[in-house]
């Protein structure tokens, strides 16, 4: 399944800047494995040692939290959207 | 409340909406806002809530005004620098419309002194930079039953969601706890292009002004996130976590905590 995926602006370095990329894989995690292999360093900012997602990163597929479907298993199909959400804290300094 | 003369030429053109009309006008003369943080969000937030003629905005923030504040935070001037942002603010707000009153917190909001202040305010709006203050705004206005209109922004994009209690997800539904001190950086470490704070403060005095007409649909259950760079504004949903240490059915946080985070550390970019 090719799987287009949001990369937010703090994870941005570490994909040569680009703010979408397409990977592909029947899962979340088998797509969170092959951008950790294609963008070291990402894995580690997504996930946390016991391999969940961190408490202040969200992941969707399409518009849903993957914690309301099967988390890191949920399947996708081809053509599905997966947008990586951090928490953002500017605001007044 | 009666509108005179002057009033109703000043909000002519809310009048002329039937959403609004003079009976909508009132009820915002007669409403209360909190705006925590006179800052890049609560400068376009305190104007329009000010334009709007919301009659009693109270501002919280502890910071003078600095050089560096004035690329985004609107509200304030060159000759403000070394002013307390709060009284620079106020007197902005009084110059536009004499109608608002503005009440003055020039200090920070903290689990001590939080709940006596929000009880004052109908709506509370959060425009703050750290995730110890976001999540102690959340956890205040759950705790003191007022709706929130919660924002950040960093570098090209913001997020907005607004949380009514005990009827939609609150901020810590959505993330959990705050990230580790220098896990995510704030704005004065990663920076942020100045006009994001004029797109999402505007959209947060939207929801207000809505929440206070009761029109509309509002940002409820779906995080609204505006990224400047590709030019697009997203929604997602958010649930109300049932388990939810504050809102959700059995909470394990009943009072206000502070939470340790110096705001300038040094950033490990996630």
């Amino acid at each position: 399944m090719s799987v287009l995926i949001r990369i937010p602006t703090p994870l941005r370095p570490l994909t040569n800047g680009q703010n979408e990329v397409q990977e592909t894989g029947g899962s979340v995690q088998e797509i969170l494995d092959k951008l950790t292999v294609r963008y070291p360093g990402i894995g580690e900012r997504l996930l946390d040692e016991k391999g969940d997602v961190r408490r202040f990163i969200n992941i969707y597929v399409n518009e849903e939290d993957i914690r309301f479907r099967d988390g890191v298993q949920t399947a996708l199909k081809e053509g599905d959207e997966l947008s990586i959400i951090p928490a953002i804290a500017g605001g007044s300094r | 409340m009666e509108l005179t003369e002057e009033q109703v030429l000043r909000y002519s053109r809310h009048i002329l909406l039937p959403e609004v009309g003079g009976v909508g006008q009132s009820r915002l003369l007669s409403s209360s806002v909190l705006v925590i943080g006179a800052g890049g969000l609560g400068s376009p937030v305190a104007l329009y809530l000010a334009a709007a003629g919301v009659g009693h905005i109270g501002l919280v923030d502890m910071d003078q005004v600095d050089l560096s504040n004035l690329q985004r935070q609107v509200i304030h001037r060159t000759s403000d620098v070394g002013r307390m942002k709060v009284s620079s603010a106020k007197e902005k707000i009084a110059l536009l419309n004499p109608d608002v009153r503005v009440t003055e917190y020039p200090f920070p909001l903290m689990a001590d002194n939080a709940s006596d202040i929000a009880v004052q305010y109908d709506v509370l709006v959060d425009g703050t930079d750290n995730f110890a203050a976001k999540f102690l705004i959340n956890d205040l206005a759950i705790l003191t039953d007022r709706p929130l209109v919660h924002a950040g922004i960093l570098r090209f994009v913001g997020q907005v969601l607004t949380v009514l209690p005990g009827k939609s997800a609150c901020y810590r539904c959505l993330f959990r706890e705050p990230p580790p001190v220098g896990a995510v950086p704030t704005c004065s470490e990663a920076g942020v292009l100045g006009v994001i704070a004029g797109v999402i403060g505007t959209i947060q005095a939207t929801e207000v002004l809505k929440i206070l007409l009761n029109r509309g649909e509002l940002l409820v259950d779906r995080l609204l996130t505006y990224d400047a760079l590709p030019a697009s504004f997203r929604n997602v949903k958010v649930r109300r976590n049932p388990r939810c240490p504050v809102c959700g059915d059995h909470p394990t946080i009943t009072e206000l905590h502070d939470y340790e985070q110096p705001v300038c550390t040094t950033p490990v970019i996630p």
